[in-house]
Parts: C-alpha cells; structure tokens; sequence
C-alpha cells in the first residue's frame, strides 16, 4: 500500500529530476564562463517576466501540448508515433486551403471546417502507418519517420506549385508560401499579446483525452491493447483495429497542431525546405513534453508550458549572457534524460512496495524498455 | 573425481542454512524470522499456502530481494546473496514458476544468454549445445537444442530451465512448483531425475502444494504459514492428513463425491475440429466432442498434445482449419472471439498471467474484460464507472479475493487471487458453457478447493463445462466423464466410475483402450 509521502515524493521527482538537470546544466554555464544565476534569471525573464513573455509560453507550448496528447493516445497502446511533424504538416496544408478556397463562408465556420480539416489530414498521415503496422507488421517508427520526409516533399510542392501566393507566383522571388488568410479566418487573440484560442482549445481537448483514456470503452480498448495484446483480444477486441484507431488519433491530434500554427500564429503556411521550419520540431518536443507528463494527458499540460517556457526563456538567456543556442539544446536534453532516469528510480521503489509472491510489474511506464531491473536481469 | 565433487564437475553444497530471514514490505511481513536448512543429497520440500511467504524466502536465497533481517551460511560460512549472480557463483540455481526464457530465442541461445562467450565477441552456440546434449544425457532430459522456445510446450520449457540451472553449475536447485505444468507421467519422470541428482549428491528445495508429491519425493518438510515457519519434520514421521492440517491451520476435504445430475442436451457440439499449431503443424485432428448441459467433461492429456489449441479454437482465438464448433444450435465457427463471448461462452485459460488479465489494469478494470463494452458496463461508448465499481465490490467478496481494494493493480496480486479474478469474471456472467483449461495450476489446496466447488456449482446450474487439466487428481475428483487426448486427436471417452489411473495413462500415451 502507498502512503501518501510516498505518492507525493512521486509526483515531485519531475521537478526534481528537473533541477538536478538545471544544476548540471549550471556546470556548463560555468565552464563557458557565464554565470548561471544570471543566465538562469534570464531564462525566468524570458519565459514568465511579463505578461507578453507568459503568453509566448503559451503559443510555444500550445502545438507541444497538441502533438503530446496524440503522443499519450498512442504510448498508451504501446505504438511509437515519430511522425508529428509530418502530420503537422499535411494537417497544415489542408486547413491552409480550407482557408484559402473558401473566402466567401462566415470566418467561425471557416475555422472550424480548417481545424477538422488539420484533424482529418494529420488522421490521414498517422493512420496510414497504423494501418501498415497493423496488417503487414510495417514497423511504425520506420514508417511514421518516412511519412515525415514525404509530408515534407509535399508541403514544398504545394507551396511553390499549387497553392503558391498569386502575388508571389508573380515575382521572380517566387518565396514558397500561400497568401495570407482572411482577417475574419484568424483564431481570436488575447491582444496585445499573441496569445490564441489555440490553447484554449488544447486544454479542453486534454481533458477530453482524459475522458477518452479512462472513461471510455475505446480508451479501454486501446490501454488494454497496449498493455496485453493476448487479454485484450481474449477480451473480445480487434487488436489489429485498435493499433490504427490509435495512431489514426494520434496523427489527428498533432495535425491539428498544424492547422492551429496556421489559424493562431502565422496566418499563413511558408516554408524554408525543412519540417521544422513550419513545425518549429513541436512534433518532437511533443513527445518530450508528454513523456514528462508522464503519458498522462493532464499531466502533459504543465509539461507543455514547461518546455514552452524552456524554448522562450532560453531565446532570452541566450541573448543575454550570448552564449551558443546549442547549450538550450544540450540542456533540453539533460532534463530528458534527468526526467527518464527519475521515472526508473520511481519504478524501482514501486516494486519494492508491492508485495509478496508473484508480483513484477509496475503502472505502464516511460522507462519500461530501458529499465533492466534485477529480476529481469537475472540469468 | 574428488569426495565433494558433483558429476557435472562442480562443487558439491554439503549444507545451506537461512538463519532468522525476516523480509518486510510495507504493511505486510512476508518473512518472520525463519530458519531453514538444506543438505546435500536431500530433497527438502517447502509447503505453505499462497502468500505464506514461500516465494519470499526463496526470491531472498537466490539474490532477487535483500532480507530486511537474517543471515545465509554455506557449508558454515557466512555468505552474502546480493543478485542471482551471486547465487549462481554460489551454486544455487532456481527453476522459476514462471519460466525467464525468451521466447524468440532457441534453448541454446537461452542458456547461453548472459554467460560469457569462449569466443569473445563471437558466440560459441555449437559447444553449448554440445554441453547441453552431454547434460540431457547424464540427467535424462530430453532436448533439442535449435528448438525456438515458443514452440516448445510448457513442460519442454521448464526442462529448459533445469538445463539452464544445470549448466551454471548448479549444486542446490530451487524448484518453484515444477509439476504444476507436468503430466502424471511426466512427473514419474522427472522424479526420476530429481533422485538422480540427489543420489549425486545435488540439494534440492522443492516448492509445492501437492502433498502426495511432498510424500513421494521428498526427505523432509518445512511448512510456513503467514510468513512464519511452523516446523520442520521427516517426511517419514507424518502423513498427508495431518500435513495439510499443518499448512492449512484447519481441517481439509481432502476427497469430493458428485452428486447424480441428469444430464441435459449438447451445449457445445466439436465436429472434426482441426486447427494448425504456431508452427503451422497440425495440432488438432479429426476432434469430435459433445458437452452436455449439466456435465463437467474432463480433458486429460500430457502437455501440449493439442489442448491449448483445442481451447483457443473453441473460443475464436485460434483459426479453424477443419471441422464446426456449434454452441446449442448455432455454427459459431469462424467468430470472432468477442461474438463468442457475446453467446455466454466463458474461457479460463491455461496462461492466466498472459491471457486472462492485464497486469497494469486494476482489479475493477479486469474484472470486465469481457463485457467492458455491454450494458450495464457501458453505455453509448462510455464506461459506467459506478456500476463497474460496484459490480467488482460483489465479486471480489464473493469470492472472496484477498486484495487491499478493487483499485489494487491485478499483477500485485497472488497466483491464487489472480486465478479467483479470472474464475468471478467467467462465472459471474452465467455462462452457457465454460471452457477451463488448468483451472487450478499453482494453486494451494485451499484455493483448489474452492475453484472446484465453483465449478460444480456451475454445473449444478446447467453449465457444460469443458475442463482441460494434465492433473489426474483433479480430472478424476471432479469430471463425470473424461475424454484423453493425445497428439492432437481423442483417443476415448471414458466415465469417470471406469476410470482408473492407469487406464488413462495408457490413453494418455496413446494406446487406444480395447472396444467392449
């Protein structure tokens, strides 16, 4: 039985992990000769400062929080979705032209058809993956990161071909990117700031992920999946069914990520040749953000604005004490791996909670694969 | 060879001794103060119901728990046990009750994981399975070693296990409940080898529930009860009755009389049912079987002779090649397991840990595996949490499952627990036929008991009740007639009034009994 100590020791060893990476990262910053209070004060400034410096966070955090909650649907029946950047970007695409074609429709039913359209694409680009994992075994790491270098060619084609501004099919420049969208197509913003509805609607969206995962049979199906594929079909489920209904939601979530980018942020879709140049890597960090979270779709919520504040704060720590943009990287990278490391030790005192005769295993898990505990490792 | 020599050219363990183990988790004492001793060339039983702490205390011997208190001494010598390593270098090995092999690796692959090459980076599987072949030999286990162990049966697995032991040099064996996976004969047999190595002088711990096993094999006994020891005796001093008393704290049934039912018509009719096992041999033939309502029709056979597969064909778990399942009236061949269900079919299978529950869900949530998307469990896609709760709260006093709540991860739980969950959710539906394969494997007599009253109870009710065990004991006590497989086709049925043993081993080895 868990005492309370224990379950809130628990649910603080993120923040824990989270400063001990801070802490490593300090080492860094010292060894660059830049002192990390400073340069950690600068990062606070950036992030959470101002009001202005709050709502960036939200902006950078609202695609995060989007990718993640597919990330959680499809962790949760153990299928690895690499492909949120892809999906962000065929979401992105489909809702752009909902935008683009449809001028004369009321600007709240243009929203709408653009964010089920973005739903729909990024569908389209998880489910296809699903579909070759399920019916012919496709590994969906493979495939979701191929799917990535297709959406890519297609978002640069479309841009410079088809869907190409008219006023810059004109110009000798010929920038790749589509017209801006109409005034009355944007998402509503909290001015002066550039905060959206966007957020808005991913924090509904997160709960009602909750809702899906563990109030519903679906969510049952897909968790069970997950966790048993032999139960979950002697349970009367269609395994093969579900390992695409996942990645297919999955897919949808992270393109409508993209198709909120378009509608919140940018008005318009642009590309420099890259996924990231559209995405900013949210169909990454997403994953980063909801392993943080804990696969938990609420707890992806705090973890989105974590990372968001980390990706603007370090914009400002790095102008301030000029050090390289790839210390802001490197120290992403040490709070994941604080973060996983933390969730093994988590697992560990689990386990040794747990007791008598045949028990081994612990609540689904992000370590799960890399945790080589002693049981397991005994000959 | 020297005097403390062991024919697989390792050293012998004169003596091994626990002195006051104690294991605490948080909120339960699994081990209190126990002492415990092993010689060599002794097979010393260790007896005690489920969560008596037996596992515990082993899992301690073998390096997988640090003891909370207590002291190991070997031949004399203080020992520290930090890791299975450690216990392996000691010369202690340990048959698992549920097996540490990986399924997609060969037996020889398996041995060899995790010790060192003789060829650096290179493998050297050819001397290892040559090694394995020499063991197989001096011990009698019958082995191929390019075998992928998912082909293998249940008990081909747990000789696996033994070789695994064996080649590490093992001097004292931890055997966790070895026979609950094996066949009458199969336990003959094994018998034999577990008397060859105590002859040669190995030590043996043998962890079971089976007391006529304890009195047939074993030198002495210890008996633990609610995580402490209750005594040590010679096996020859006591008998079976007064043991499980002594395990149990309380009188036990030891025997069951059914009572006359007139049987009702066919609920499952098998007509030359086929199906191909994994590896896509033929692994049922020409099945054809008539379960009537009202009877308990016993399956009996060595393991893997067709019988998972007969039980996953009949519930939609496994393609039919050949042949219809028709439940009451109605062709239910080529369902999906979901729609078999749906016709009141219930399925306890053999691999319960594997099939029959998720480990990460909790109690309430398993309790519904099967029905989590019908009326009254969900409505219109959303699962009523309520009556989820409360249908789990029923079941869980009912049968009486011993759990802190119905929030409690079911993997946390005790084989026996776990096996009552299982049991109250394919119950509990009232079912029109009942499929149960191993319905009782390691499970202590208590909760064998139960589980058999159980499922007369269904009977009484009307249920057909297929039930598929390789434990005789269990076959003959409780079955009204009893079918014997053997590869994949039915060499007879017989009633149970005609059934003798040794009848049914012959059956069981394929001889086909003589028309009369």
């Amino acid at each position: 039985m868990r005492s309370r100590l224990d379950s809130l020791l628990d649910a603080l060893l993120p923040v824990f992990a989270t400063f001990a990476a801070l802490g490593v990262g300090a080492i860094m910053l010292f060894i660059l000769r830049v002192s990390p209070v400073e340069a950690y004060g600068a990062l606070w400034e950036g992030a959470f400062g101002s009001t202005n410096a709050m709502a960036e966070t939200l902006v950078k955090a609202t695609p995060l929080l989007l990718v993640g909650l597919g990330i959680c649907i499809a962790f949760r029946a153990s299928v690895i979705n690499i492909g949120g950047e892809g999906q962000m970007i065929i979401g992105g695409i489909l809702a752009t032209q909902i935008g683009l074609t449809f001028t004369d429709w009321p600007g709240w039913l243009v929203i709408f058809a653009a964010m089920v359209a973005g739903f729909l694409g990024g569908a389209l680009w998880g489910g296809i993956p699903g579909f070759l994992k399920a019916y012919f075994r496709v590994n969906e790491i493979l495939s979701t990161v191929m799917m990535n270098a297709i959406a890519v060619q297609v978002m640069n084609y479309m841009l410079r071909g088809p869907m190409i501004d008219p006023a810059q099919a004109e110009k000798a420049s010929k920038i790749p990117q589509t017209a801006r969208l109409l005034e009355a197509f944007r998402l509503p913003r909290w001015a002066p700031t550039r905060l959206h509805a966007g957020f808005l609607i991913a924090v509904v969206l997160a709960i009602l992920v909750y809702i899906l995962l563990w109030r519903t049979t679906l969510g049952y199906r897909i968790r069970a999946v997950g966790q048993n594929p032999h139960a979950a079909r002697y349970g009367g489920i269609r395994v093969r069914r579900h390992i695409v209904t996942a990645l297919l939601l999955s897919g949808a979530f992270a393109g409508l990520a993209g198709a909120i980018q378009v509608y919140g942020v940018n008005y318009r879709m642009i590309t420099d040749g890259s996924a990231s140049g559209f995405t900013g890597s949210a169909g990454f960090n997403g994953i980063v953000a909801a392993l943080f979270g804990q696969l938990h779709p609420i707890g992806t919520i705090p973890a989105s604005i974590f990372f968001g504040a980390l990706l603007v704060g370090a914009n400002k720590m790095q102008r301030v004490v000029q050090i390289p943009s790839a210390l802001i990287t490197a120290l992403n990278g040490l709070v994941v791996i604080f973060v996983v490391s933390s969730e093994i030790w988590r697992r560990r005192r689990q386990r040794q909670r747990l007791s008598r005769d045949e028990t081994d295993d612990a609540p689904p898990s992000i370590a799960e694969n890399i945790n080589t505990s002693k049981e397991e490792g005994s000959a | 060879m020297t005097e403390n020599k062991l024919p697989s050219g390792h050293t012998r363990i004169d003596t091994l001794e626990l002195r006051g183990i104690t294991k605490r988790f948080p909120g339960v004492l699994a081990n209190d103060n126990v002492n415990f001793e092993v010689r060599s060339g002794e097979v010393h039983a260790l007896l005690g119901e489920n969560g008596a702490g037996k596992s515990t205390l082993m899992k301690i011997l073998y390096g997988l728990y640090d003891p909370s208190d207590g002291e190991v001494f070997l031949n004399g010598k203080k020992i520290t046990i930090e890791s299975p390593t450690d216990a392996i270098n000691h010369g202690i090995g340990m048959i698992h009750q549920h097996f540490m092999l990986v399924e997609t690796l060969t037996v020889a692959e398996n041995v060899a994981l995790g010790l060192p090459s003789s060829r650096g980076f290179l493998t050297d599987l050819d001397k290892v399975s040559q090694r394995i072949l020499e063991l197989a030999e001096i011990y009698g286990l019958k082995i191929d070693p390019d075998a992928y162990i998912w082909q293998l049966s249940v008990g081909q697995q747990q000789r696996v296990e033994i070789i695994k032991a064996l080649y590490r040099g093992a001097a004292l064996l931890i055997l966790d409940e070895p026979t609950a996976v094996l066949t009458p004969q199969e336990v003959d047999e094994f018998f034999i080898i577990m008397r060859q190595m105590v002859a040669d002088g190995h030590a043996l711990i043998f962890i079971s529930h089976k007391l006529h096993e304890i009195m047939d094999i074993c030198d002495r006994v210890t008996v633990l009860r609610d995580g402490a020891k209750v005594g040590t005796k010679n096996v020859s001093d006591i008998t079976k009755s007064e043991l499980a008393n002594w395990m149990v704290g309380r009188e036990v049934i030891m025997t069951r009389d059914l009572d006359e039912i007139n049987r009702g018509p066919s609920r499952l009719t098998l007509e030359n049912l086929a199906c191909d096992s994994d590896r896509g041999t033929p692994a049922l033939r020409d099945v054809s079987l008539k379960i009537h309502s009202g009877e308990i029709l016993g399956l009996a056979g060595i393991s893997g002779n067709g019988q998972r597969e007969l039980a996953e064909a009949i519930t939609g778990l496994r393609e039919v090649t050949k042949g219809k399942v028709i439940l009451e009236d109605e062709d239910i061949t080529h369902f999906a397991p979901g729609k078999i269900t749906e016709r009141m079919l219930s399925y306890i299978p053999e691999e319960r840990m594997r099939d029959g529950m998720i480990k990460n869900f909790t109690i309430a949530e398993n309790m519904v595996l099967r029905e989590h998307h019908i009326s009254p469990f969900a409505e219109k896609g959303f699962l009523m949490l309520k009556t989820i709760a409360r249908h789990s709260d029923d079941l869980i006093d009912k049968f009486g499952v011993k759990t802190p709540s119905r929030e409690t991860k079911a993997g946390s739980l005790s084989g026996g627990n776990i096996q009552k969950v299982v049991l109250a959710r394919e119950i509990s539906r009232k079912p029109r036929v009942i499929v149960a394969a191993q319905p009782t494997r390691g499970l202590d007599v208590g909760a064998t008991e139960y589980v058999h009253a159980q499922l007369l109870e269904q009977r009484r009710d009307g249920t057909a009740i297929l039930m598929i065990s390789e434990d005789l004991d269990e076959i003959m006590a409780i079955s009204d007639r009893i079918a014997v497989i053997c590869e994949g086709e039915i060499m007879g049925i017989v009633p149970r009034y005609e059934a003798t043993p040794e009848k049914l081993g012959l059956m069981m080895a394929g001889v086909v009994p003589e028309e009369n």
